[in-house]
């Protein structure tokens, strides 16, 4: 019975590839955190002064906590299905390491709600009146802001998904570890759209990126071991 | 020598003394049937088996290691069917296989279509496992455990749902993993149709 054996890289790639698919095939709930962000940001110019000052003043609020409530709103269910239907143990007991395997299935969640809104941000920060000279900033921000919230949330989610109703408690679990990131993103945007130099906030975000890319995948790994027992 | 062995395992549940001093073999080319009442324990048993559960008390080796030394080499060699089928609805039994395969070993196209036919559900291939009926679910899971192998098989119920012909195409499937020297550890309230020199059994209390 000796068969030849995937290694780690081909197995996770091959689950980005499920998830990906099974996310194609409910396109309606995959564009829902987009979707919301996108409604978010652009209420805001028609329900305020058509000021452009008092627009690129609350811009950074803005793009931020609609990107935090967007990246939460695909949370509940990351791991929610998988850990009804069993996928989740047969993951767990597949023999490779499930850290990689939950940080491969955080990615997918990076890759449908951080992602799509990362490149979508150039819209909706012009619509809140960011000057084009603001853009490389934002997404540069937004972008590592996306990773840190996906792999925060996904430690949470992982808390969370073997209860009934979980929603109210994840967003407690994982809101306060998420202000660091929502504090830095938006003073690295404020920079961004005044024109100052923002590397001090960005590095600040990139470290918040990979200390939750190093510890998060371990955390996360603890959290669901327990939900399957 | 593939052999599994656990000695004197004990897990409370709250106030619920779940296992109880459980002590168990099981070597290649035997399967071992536990049985009991519902609720005696049996789901807990095989989780704690595959070490999904921690235990109080015990240990249990795989080839005379314990499987929590190198939980990764175990699970590699470890092919699980819990209660749930670990499929999923949206996706097709081919697709499922498909990925589900990905995890442990290369597969092709045809021994996908091969697993499938081994469990009587070939015509399923296509279909979405949402369409499917439940012993159909079931089947499909079973070709995964064909398809993907290993050398210890823990079956939890593996015949719910299934009508006759999915019990014998069951059978037939534990009995090639026993002839190629697996060993199996089955939770079922049904006689496996199995030859006696293969079949073990231990009945929770």
């Amino acid at each position: 019975m000796n068969q030849e054996r995937v290694g780690f890289a081909g197995a996770a790639g091959a689950l980005i590839a499920r998830d990906l698919h099974l996310a194609l095939r409910r396109s309606g709930d995959t564009l829902q955190p987009l979707g919301f962000f996108l409604v978010v940001t652009t209420l805001f110019p028609l329900a305020l002064d058509p000021q452009l000052s008092l627009l690129r003043d609350i811009a950074p609020a803005a793009l931020w906590v609609g990107a935090l409530l967007s990246s939460l709103l695909a949370l509940d269910l990351l791991f929610r299905e998988d850990a009804q239907d069993g996928a989740l143990e047969q993951l767990a007991l597949c023999g490779l390491p499930f850290q990689g395997l939950l940080l491969a299935k955080t990615v997918v969640h990076w890759l449908l709600t951080g992602l799509p809104l990362v490149l979508i941000a150039p819209l909706a920060a012009t619509a809140l009146g960011a000057p084009y000279g603001a853009m490389p900033g934002i997404l540069a921000a937004l972008l590592l802001g996306t990773i840190a919230l996906s792999l925060i949330g996904a430690v949470g989610a992982g808390l969370t998904m073997s209860l009934k109703r979980n929603g109210s408690l994840l967003a407690l679990l994982v809101l306060p570890l998420a202000v660091p990131v929502l504090i830095f993103g938006a003073r690295a945007t404020a920079l961004a759209i005044a024109g100052e130099p923002l590397a001090a906030p960005l590095y600040l975000l990139a470290a918040i990126a990979v200390l939750s890319a190093t510890l998060a995948p371990w955390a996360l790994a603890a959290a669901v071991r327990i939900g399957l027992e | 020598m593939n052999e599994l062995t656990a000695d004197n395992l004990q897990l409370w549940r709250g106030e619920q003394h779940v296992l109880r001093g459980i002590c168990l073999a099981a070597a290649g080319g035997q399967c071992l049937q536990v049985t009991g009442a519902n609720g005696a324990g049996k789901t807990t048993l095989l989780r704690a088996l595959c070490g999904l559960v921690p235990l109080e008390h015990g240990r249990i080796f795989w080839r005379g290691r314990d499987i929590l030394e190198d939980r990764e080499a175990f699970h590699s060699e470890l092919n699980y069917l819990g209660h749930d089928n670990g499929l999923k609805a949206d996706l097709t039994a081919a697709e499922n296989l498909h990925y589900a395969a990905a995890l442990r070993r290369r597969a092709r196209p045809q021994d996908i279509a091969l697993a499938l036919e081994r469990t009587g559900v070939a015509e399923a291939a296509g279909q979405l496992l949402r369409h499917l009926s439940a012993g159909q679910r079931r089947r499909v899971a079973l070709a995964r455990l064909a398809l993907t192998g290993g050398s210890l098989w823990v079956l939890d119920e593996p015949g719910s749902n299934l009508d006759e012909r999915g019990h014998a195409a069951l059978a037939e499937l534990i009995d090639g993993h026993l002839r190629a020297g697996g060993a199996a550890v089955v939770a079922t309230h049904r006689v496996l149709d199995l030859a006696a020199a293969q079949l073990r059994s231990l009945t929770l209390q």
